[in-house]
C-alpha cells in the first residue's frame, strides 16, 4: 500500500512562497492498494494535480472516500480530470444524513449559481455511496469508517493490507469538552479508526492559544493531537490539515513542539506536505525479508 | 494489538454533553446499561459515578426505589427512561426517589432515545430536575 500527499492545507488553499515547502492544496491523498485498486481521500484542490498524474489508460476505476463536505475537502473535485471522463467508473463515498443524499449535498455546490455545469451533467456520472459504518471489503483492503467529532457529518477511514493500515481523520476535536488524559479510550472520538494505526493522518491545526478562540470549530490544536496519537498508540503521527495562516517556519514550530511532547515513544512526528509518500509494506513481506536477512 | 470497541460518536457526544452541562443527567447504552453520569446528577442521586461505575438496567432502575406522588412503587417498565429504550419515544415522569445517600427527593425526569443514523439506536438520555430547583417550574 503506497500513500501519496497531494494536499494538506486546512480551510482554504494558500499557494505562495510562505507555504511552498508543505504547500498550500487542500486535503487531498492518493492511496493505491496492493492489487491496483485506486483510492482517494477528499477532494481538496489537491485532487487536481493528482488528477493530471493518472494513466488514462490504467486508472479507470477510481474510489473517492470523503471525509466530509465541507468546502476545502470538496472544492476540487469540478477540476478532477477524471470527472470529465466518460470511460471513467467513479465511486463518490462520504457521510451519509438523515435528510440528504450524498449525491444532493454534494450538487448543492457542483450546480449553476455555484458550478457552471450541474453534477447530473458530469459525463463520468459518478455512482454515489453512503459509506457504511463499520468495515467493509474494498479491492485488497479492508476499509473502516466510523464518525468522528467535527461540525456536520463526518468520517474518519481507516485503510488496512496486509497486516498495515493507514487512518485518516483530517478534521477532527476528539478534545472538545474532555481531557483526553482522563477518558477511556473506548470514550474518545476517532479512536476505533486510529487505534495501533502504522500512519496516522490527523488534524493539527492549531497552537494552543488558537484553538482557545476556536473551541468547538472542529479542529485540533498540537497537544491534542499528539495526546490522542499516543493514547491510540500509533506508530507514525502525520500532522495534517495545515492552518492556512501558518507559514513553513511557524509549522516547523508545531513539529517541534509535538516533537517534544512525544517524547521517546517511538517515531518523532511528522509534518504532512504534498509530494509525501508513504510505504507500506506488507507485514508478511516484511517478515520474509528479515527471515532472509537472519539466514 | 486487541481492538477496543469504539462507542458510537452520538453516545460520545451526549456523554460530552452531560459531562459539561450543569443539569442532572444520565446517559444509557443500547443495551440499557447506565453508561454515565454527570457530576450535578451525583449531587441528586448521592453518589459518584466513580464509586458506582456501569450499572445494568435492573440495578439502575431499583436502586433508587422510585415512588409516584401518592408514594407508590414505580415499575422499572414505567419509567421515562425505560420507555425511551423499549419503545424508543421520549418519557416524562415526576417521581420521588431515594438517592444513595438515603436522601429522599422529588424530581422531574425526561428521558429521549439517540439515533445515529435514521433507525440506528446507540442509547439515550435522561434529563432531571430536583423540585425546587433552577428550573422547575
Amino acid at each position: 500500500m503506497r500513500a501519496r500527499v497531494w494536499g494538506c492545507r486546512g480551510s482554504l488553499a494558500s499557494p505562495g512562497p510562505e507555504t511552498i515547502r508543505y504547500g498550500g492544496n487542500t486535503s487531498c491523498v492518493e492511496v493505491r492498494l496492493a492489487d491496483g485498486t485506486l483510492i482517494v481521500l477528499d477532494a481538496g484542490t489537491g485532487i487536481r494535480p493528482f488528477g493530471l498524474s493518472l494513466d488514462p489508460e490504467r486508472d479507470k476505476t477510481i474510489h473517492l472516500f470523503l471525509s466530509h463536505l465541507h468546502l476545502d475537502h470538496l472544492e476540487g473535485l469540478g477540476f478532477f480530470s477524471s470527472l470529465w471522463r466518460p470511460d471513467v467508473d467513479l465511486h463518490i463515498w462520504g457521510p451519509p444524513s438523515p435528510l440528504r443524499s450524498l449525491e444532493q449535498r454534494i450538487a448543492r455546490y457542483l450546480s449553476p449559481p455555484l458550478f457552471p455545469v450541474h453534477l447530473s451533467d458530469i459525463p463520468s456520472h459518478p455512482k454515489f455511496h453512503d459509506v457504511p459504518d463499520g468495515e467493509f471489503p474494498l479491492g485488497s483492503a479492508i476499509i473502516r469508517a466510523q464518525p468522528i467529532s467535527h461540525r456536520g457529518p463526518t468520517v474518519g477511514y481507516r485503510i488496512m493490507e496486509g497486516g498495515r493500515s493507514i487512518a485518516y481523520l483530517p478534521d477532527h476535536e476528539p478534545a472538545l469538552g474532555v481531557d483526553l488524559n482522563d477518558m477511556e479510550p473506548e470514550w474518545i472520538s476517532g479512536h476505533g479508526v486510529a487505534e495501533g494505526a502504522d500512519v496516522l493522518f490527523h488534524d493539527a491545526q492549531y497552537t494552543p492559544d488558537e484553538y482557545d478562540a476556536r473551541v468547538g470549530w472542529g479542529h485540533s490544536s498540537v497537544e491534542h493531537v499528539v495526546t490522542f496519537g499516543l493514547v491510540s498508540a500509533v506508530k507514525q503521527l502525520v500532522m495534517f490539515h495545515h492552518d492556512p495562516l501558518h507559514t513553513d517556519p511557524e509549522l516547523e514550530a508545531l513539529v517541534a513542539r509535538a516533537t517534544e511532547l512525544w517524547g521517546t515513544n517511538g517515531s518523532s512526528p511528522l509534518l504532512a506536505h504534498e509530494g509525501m509518500i508513504v510505504d507500506l509494506e506488507p507485514v508478511a513481506a516484511v517478515e520474509e525479508i528479515q527471515t532472509r536477512l537472519q539466514q | 494489538m486487541e481492538k477496543t470497541q469504539q462507542r458510537n460518536l452520538v453516545l460520545i457526544l451526549a456523554r460530552e454533553l452531560a459531562a459539561n452541562s450543569a443539569t442532572p443527567m444520565f446517559v444509557v447504552d443500547p443495551e440499557g446499561t447506565l453508561v454515565f453520569f454527570n457530576e450535578p446528577a451525583e449531587q441528586v442521586l448521592g453518589r459518584s459515578f466513580a464509586e458506582t461505575g456501569a450499572l445494568g438496567a435492573k440495578e439502575w432502575g431499583t436502586l433508587f426505589a422510585p415512588l409516584d406522588r401518592e408514594g407508590s412503587p414505580i415499575p422499572v417498565d414505567d419509567l421515562p427512561l425505560t420507555k425511551a429504550m423499549r419503545d424508543l419515544v421520549p418519557g416524562h415522569m415526576e417521581m420521588k426517589i431515594t438517592g444513595l445517600d438515603d436522601e429522599r427527593r422529588m424530581i422531574a425526569v425526561t428521558a429521549f432515545p439517540l439515533f445515529a443514523r435514521a433507525n440506528e439506536f446507540v442509547g439515550a438520555l435522561a434529563i432531571f430536575w430536583e423540585e425546587g430547583s433552577r428550573g422547575q417550574g
